[in-house]
C-alpha cells in the first residue's frame, strides 16, 4: 500500500482502494471555495447596498441586511455546505475530491461540523500552516479537523467510471476478451498522438496477436504477417476498429 | 465479459441513489444485490485485469456504492432528543471533575486579577483598552449607553459570535495537550478578576455586577464546560485508553459534539440577553437576577437530562 493510498476492507471482503488527495488538491479545492465564498459575500454587500440601499456599518439596523448576511456566507459557508452537499463543496467538486468516513462510508453531520469547528487550529497562526503542517506529516494527508472527525480527502475517479461504461459497450459488440478490448481501446486513443512508425509497429504486432488468438474464426481482420506489412497507417485503424465493433468508429472516428 | 452489462445498470442505480434522501427497501435490497456482483466482478478483475481501466472504473463504482449503503440513516428530530435525552447527559457526569476544575481555575484566576489590580492599579492597562479606562475613571461602565450607539440586535450577535468563538477555541485549544485550554481559561479569569477590582476602585462593582447577572452564570459556565472539553480531549491524547492516540483524540471528539452544540446554543441565548436586557437600564436587579438564575437553572437542567426525563407514574 502507498503513502496516498488506504485500504479498508469492506462489508463483502473485497478490499476498498481509496486515493488520497495531497495537499495540493486540498489547496487547489480551498482556493476554489475560498474564492467562491469572497465573490459570495462581495455580490450580497453590493446587492445590500446598491439595491437595498442599507449602510456598510455595524452601527445601524442596516447590518442585519448587508455585513450580517455577507459575514454569514464568509464563516460559515464550508460547515453549511458541506452538511448540506455531504462533504463536497463546489470546491472540491472541481478538484474530483469528496470527504469520506475513514471507513470508506459517508461521513455524519457531527463529523462533518467537527471537521470545520477545527479550522479554528487549522488556520493557526495563518495561511492554515497548521494544517497544512499535519497534511505533510501524516500518512494519510489529513489535517487535524480531519483527525477529530475521522475522515478523508479521498481522489473521485470520475474519468475511470466514463471509462468503464465505454468498455461495457464495446464489449458487448466485441468478440475480444476484456484484456485485448482495453489494449486495442487504448491504442485507439493514443492513435493520434504517438508516431506514425511507432503505431503502425505498434498496430502490426497487435493485430498479429489479435489474429493468433482468433484463428479462422475471424476471417474478415485475419492476414497473415506478410501482408500486414504492407497495409496503410489508416487501414491498420480500420482493422483495430474492426475488432472493437461497430460502436468503435464514433468512438476513436 | 458475461456480467459487463450489468455495469451500466449500477453506475445509474448509484446515480439514482445519491440524488434521493431516502430509499424504499426494495430499492435498498436492489443495491446490495448489485453491491455484492461489483465485489465479485472487482475481485475477477483485480485478478485477470489488474491495474487497467475496467479494474479502476469498478474500484469507482465499488467505492461509490460502498459509501451509498453505509449512509447513516436520518435521525431528525429523533437524533436531537436522544441526543438531550441521553448523550449530553452521560458526557456531562463524565466531565463532573474537569468541569469543577476549570470552575476553580477561572475562580483562582480571578482572584488572582482581583489582587493584581489591587496590589498595582497601573496594570489595568494589561487587561483593559484606553477607552474603557477612561469611561470607567470618569465614573461610568463602558458599557452604558452601549445600546445608543450599536442597535441590541447587532450588539447580540456580535457578542454570541464572540462568545462561541471563545468556546470552540477554549475546546479546540485542548488539541496542545489541554495547556492551550488551561491557558485560555486562567487568561479569562484573570481578566474578569482584574475588570472587577478596576471597577470596585471606581465605586462601579455593584454596577458592573448588574450588567452580568442576567447572561454572567451561563456565559461562565459554559466557558468552563468548554474548557473541561478541551481538557477531556488532552487527555484523550496524553492517556488514549484501549485505542491509537488518533483514535481515542476521534473518539473523544465525537462524544463531546453535541455538548459543544448545546453550548453554542445556551450562548445564543446568553448573546440575546447581553444585548438585549443588560445593558438596558429599565430592567431592576430583580429581574436581572431571575433572568440569570432561570437561565442557568434551564441549563442545569438540559445539561442534566432532567428536563426530558420522564415522570415516574403517580
Amino acid at each position: 500500500m502507498s503513502d496516498d493510498q488506504v485500504t479498508v476492507e469492506s462489508v463483502t471482503g473485497v478490499e476498498l482502494r481509496l486515493a488520497i488527495a495531497g495537499p495540493g488538491t486540498r489547496s487547489y479545492a480551498f482556493v476554489i471555495d475560498w474564492h467562491i465564498r469572497v465573490l459570495l459575500a462581495g455580490a450580497w454587500l453590493l446587492v445590500a447596498s446598491v439595491a437595498l440601499d442599507a449602510k456598510l456599518t455595524w452601527r445601524s439596523h442596516d447590518a442585519l441586511l448587508s455585513l450580517l448576511p455577507a459575514a454569514i456566507i464568509y464563516f460559515l459557508y464550508h460547515p453549511i455546505i458541506e452538511v448540506a452537499t455531504r462533504g463536497r463543496t463546489p470546491g472540491k467538486r472541481m478538484a474530483g475530491v469528496r470527504i469520506l468516513s475513514r471507513d470508506g462510508g459517508q461521513p455524519s453531520a457531527t463529523a462533518l461540523l467537527l471537521r470545520n469547528v477545527f479550522r479554528l487550529v487549522d488556520s493557526l497562526p495563518a495561511t492554515y500552516l497548521v494544517g497544512l503542517t499535519t497534511c505533510f506529516l501524516t500518512p494519510q494527508r489529513i489535517r487535524i479537523g480531519d483527525m477529530a472527525a475521522g475522515t478523508l480527502l479521498v481522489l473521485d475517479n470520475a474519468v475511470a467510471e466514463a471509462s468503464l461504461l465505454r468498455l461495457e459497450r464495446l464489449a458487448a459488440n466485441s468478440k475480444l476478451s476484456l484484456d485485448a478490448l482495453e489494449l486495442v481501446d487504448q491504442v485507439l486513443e493514443r492513435w493520434d498522438s504517438l508516431e506514425p512508425e511507432n503505431r503502425a509497429k505498434i498496430a502490426r504486432t497487435l493485430l498479429a496477436r489479435l489474429d493468433t488468438q482468433a484463428g479462422a474464426a475471424q476471417a474478415d481482420t485475419h492476414m497473415s504477417s506478410v501482408r500486414l506489412e504492407d497495409l496503410s497507417d489508416a487501414r491498420l485503424r480500420d482493422l483495430l476498429q474492426a475488432h472493437l465493433g461497430p460502436d468503435a468508429a464514433a468512438n476513436h472516428g | 465479459m458475461a456480467r459487463a452489462g450489468s455495469w451500466r445498470a449500477s453506475v445509474d442505480k448509484v446515480a439514482a441513489l445519491r440524488a434521493q434522501r431516502q430509499a424504499s427497501v426494495d430499492e435498498a435490497l436492489n443495491a446490495v444485490e448489485a453491491y455484492r456482483g461489483l465485489a465479485r466482478d472487482l475481485a475477477t478483475a483485480r485478478r485477470v485485469v489488474p491495474n487497467s481501466r475496467t479494474a479502476a472504473g469498478l474500484e469507482s463504482l465499488y467505492r461509490q456504492l460502498n459509501t451509498l449503503i453505509s449512509r447513516r440513516p436520518h435521525g431528525g428530530l429523533e437524533t436531537v432528543r436522544s441526543s438531550l435525552k441521553f448523550d449530553i447527559p452521560n458526557i456531562t457526569r463524565e466531565l463532573r471533575v474537569p468541569i469543577l476544575s476549570m470552575a476553580l481555575l477561572m475562580g483562582v484566576s480571578a482572584l488572582a486579577g482581583w489582587w493584581l489590580i489591587a496590589t498595582y492599579p497601573t496594570l489595568i492597562g494589561l487587561f483593559a483598552s484606553e477607552d474603557m479606562i477612561e469611561h470607567v475613571e470618569q465614573g461610568h461602565l463602558w458599557t452604558e449607553g452601549i445600546i445608543n450607539v450599536v442597535p441590541s440586535s447587532i450588539l447580540s450577535i456580535s457578542i454570541l459570535a464572540n462568545n462561541i468563538m471563545v468556546s470552540v477555541l477554549a475546546f479546540c485549544a485542548g488539541i496542545f495537550l489541554g495547556l492551550g485550554t488551561l491557558y485560555l481559561l486562567a487568561m479569562n479569569g484573570l481578566m474578569l478578576g482584574a475588570a472587577f477590582a478596576f471597577v470596585h476602585q471606581h465605586g462601579l462593582a455593584r454596577a458592573l455586577f448588574e450588567f452580568i447577572i442576567a447572561h454572567g452564570p451561563v456565559e461562565l459556565s459554559v466557558i468552563c464546560i468548554a474548557g473541561a472539553s478541551g481538557i477531556a480531549l488532552g487527555e484523550s491524547i496524553i492517556r488514549p485508553v484501549g485505542l491509537s492516540r488518533r483514535d481515542s483524540f476521534q473518539a473523544c471528539a465525537h462524544r463531546i459534539g453535541p455538548l459543544l452544540l448545546l453550548c453554542a446554543a445556551l450562548l445564543v441565548g446568553c448573546g440575546l440577553i447581553e444585548g438585549f436586557i443588560s445593558p438596558d437600564a429599565r430592567f431592576p436587579m430583580a429581574s436581572r437576577a431571575t433572568i440569570g438564575v432561570s437561565y442557568w437553572l434551564i441549563m442545569w437542567s438540559l445539561l442534566t437530562g432532567r428536563l426530558f426525563a420522564k415522570k415516574p407514574p403517580a
